[in-house]
């Protein structure tokens, strides 16, 4: 019974790290937290795997994680160029809501929720999902007439939502300020359900429960090539060697034309840097989620008392992880006048993520031109929230070679097609 | 901030006044087109990680649509050019080589990229 390596030391296969309970706890308090083990283990790649998953982001870890649980593969390996969650599942500000407009969406961003809800319970890791309300402003009059329908279309979907107006969302939102004059504040979208959970969170309790499963999770790894034979997957290059596979699930947002061009494919993505910033700690006085989407910002507070502000992505095609000024600078100065006491705070930090944009702002999970690779992409700017629902539907994908009903509409043949899932309203604001 | 001279009429503009277009040099298909070449003008990108040819137009300026040679890697501009010309004139092709001596354009040279 000992077989992984945890960094050079040998451990017993099972239990790895251990159920995480109050007993845990309360053991742990009486031997001075010494038994404590690592919650993954880092081993040394195999020279082969049923499947190669490229990102560990929280799609490539979810898809691997119902890889397991719902189809018993667990001959998988999650290859991951940094340290596993420090993409863009790291740095957004983790709202989650699913509100969208068109049916396919309601369909994966819903699952993705209802997952959320019993995530914490399902992976013995607490992702703090708080489900803490979602408000998205309605600031013009378009804006009024663009929610009331999707309050119906939600509605019709069995996505509770309402609309609320001005002052029950002053009720909501005490320090929001209606009046304008700029942007007058004339109600809102609410879903009582969306909200927050913690993003790290996220990705160390699925890569926890991989681990668990016997999936190797490859860190400092970096994919560099793909090798294809006939059309067909066999390995992929990487910094530690060769590594074989039957499958391979390309899952890494911003460079997903750079891997789909190792295998001798494009996709309609373009990558740009979204930003976010968040101030010094405050009490709390804000505890809903707030999203301005005329003026590009919205605004949480975090556990800790921080305010959590995202915008909207630069104009340009971007690998830097950093982004224009001039945008933070808008998206406070907008934000200051519906919200007028953050106009007292400092910023701590501000950062960017590089996001991975379809031209519908809807995602991709597909097959692709070569047999036995398949892609999850296209989540841009609000991918977070999707990130349960997106890895049931690609673990679907991947075992069956084919798409379930989730992922049946989000097919790469959908540009070909011109059956454009198109959230770009819904998603008009990154988030 | 990024800053990119425009070609037409001289002024260093911010991005702020700048409106982008995204891929430069797509070449139209027409109704002649096969579904493949549609599929491949309309949505297929390169999204290159390093050297990208793009479309800006100085929307708070002359309102000319204009190309740039920029790196996505590193943010750094190659140079600017008329939208006029079919690939990018020779000096762009000399400024992105200073930088990366082994870079192969990939396009054949026509007559005319060069009169800008
Ligand atoms: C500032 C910001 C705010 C956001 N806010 C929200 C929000 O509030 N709500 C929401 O729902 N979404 C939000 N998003 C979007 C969300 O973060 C993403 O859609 C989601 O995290 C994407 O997850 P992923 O697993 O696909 O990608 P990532 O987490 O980026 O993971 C991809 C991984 O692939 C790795 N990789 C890339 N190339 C290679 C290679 N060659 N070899 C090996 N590994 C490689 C990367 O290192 C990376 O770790 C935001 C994004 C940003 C940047
Ligand atoms: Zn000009």
């Amino acid at each position: 019974m000992v077989a992984t390596s945890f960094d050079g030391v040998i451990m017993p296969t099972a239990p790895r790290s251990g159920r995480y309970s109050v007993f845990a706890i309360a053991r742990e308090a009486l031997r001075q937290h010494t038994g404590w083990q690592r919650a993954w283990a880092s081993p040394q790649p195999r020279d082969r795997y049923k499947v190669v998953i490229v990102g560990a982001g929280g799609h490539g870890l979810a898809t691997a994680y119902y890889l397991g649980k719902n189809f018993g593969i667990t001959d998988v390996a999650i290859i991951e160029k940094g340290w596993l969650g420090g993409g863009n599942t790291g740095r957004n500000t983790t709202i989650i809501r699913s509100n969208y407009l068109q049916d396919p969406s309601a369909a994966i961003y819903d699952k993705a929720l209802k997952l959320y809800e019993n995530l914490s319970q399902d992976l013995n890791y607490n992702v703090m999902f708080s489900p803490r309300g979602l408000i998205m402003l309605a600031q013009t009059e378009h804006e009024v007439r663009g929610y009331k329908r999707t309050v119906y279309a939600n509605n019709l979907q069995g996505v509770s939502t309402e609309w609320v107006d001005p002052q029950r969302l002053k009720e909501l939102v005490p320090i929001i300020n209606l009046d304008g004059p700029r942007y007058p504040v004339l109600g809102g979208l609410y879903q009582e359900r969306g909200g927050t959970a913690r993003h790290d969170a996220v990705a160390w309790g699925y890569a926890r429960a991989c681990s668990d499963m016997g999936m190797h999770i490859i860190q400092n790894c970096e994919v560099t090539g793909v090798e294809t034979e006939g059309g067909q997957v066999r390995a992929v290059n990487t910094s530690k060697g060769r590594i074989g596979c039957d499958k391979l699930a390309m899952v890494v947002a911003g460079h997903s034309s750079q891997l789909a061009e190792m295998a001798g494919f494009r996709l309609p993505i373009e990558s740009v840097a979204l930003q976010a910033l968040v101030s010094e700690p405050i009490k709390p006085c804000m505890d809903v989620v707030v999203m301005a989407n005329t003026v590009h910002g919205y605004l949480s507070q975090s556990d800790k008392g921080e305010m959590v502000i995202g915008g909207g992505t630069d104009g340009f095609n971007n690998f830097t992880q950093r982004g224009s000024w001039h945008h933070v600078e808008e998206t406070v100065r907008a934000l200051v006048e519906t919200f007028p006491m953050i106009s007292r705070l400092k910023m701590l930090r501000q950062w960017g993520g590089i996001v991975d944009m379809t031209g519908d702002r809807s995602p991709i999970l597909s097959t692709t031109p070569v047999g036995g690779i398949y892609v999850n992409c296209g989540w841009g700017t609000g991918g977070f929230k999707a990130i349960p629902g997106s890895g049931w539907a690609m673990a679907e994908l991947v075992a069956n070679g084919r798409p379930g009903p989730l992922a049946e509409e989000f097919g790469l043949n959908r540009f070909r097609e011109g059956r454009f899932i198109d959230e770009s309203v819904a998603a008009g604001v990154a988030h | 901030m990024l800053i990119l001279t425009c070609p037409y009429c001289g002024v260093k503009a911010e991005e702020t006044e700048l409106q982008p277009g995204g891929e430069a040099h797509l070449k139209r298909v027409g109704p002649a087109g096969s579904d493949d070449e549609f599929e491949d003008y309309m949505f297929a990108r390169k999204n290159a990680k390093g050297v990208h040819f793009e479309r800006w137009r100085h929307a708070y300026g002359c309102g000319k649509w204009f190309l740039a040679a920029r790196d996505t890697a590193t943010l750094q501009v190659y140079g600017t050019y008329s939208a006029q010309t079919p690939h990018p004139p020779a000096r762009i092709v000399a400024a992105i080589r200073d930088v990366h001596p082994d870079w192969q354009p990939d396009w054949t040279e026509t007559a005319g990229a060069d009169a800008e």
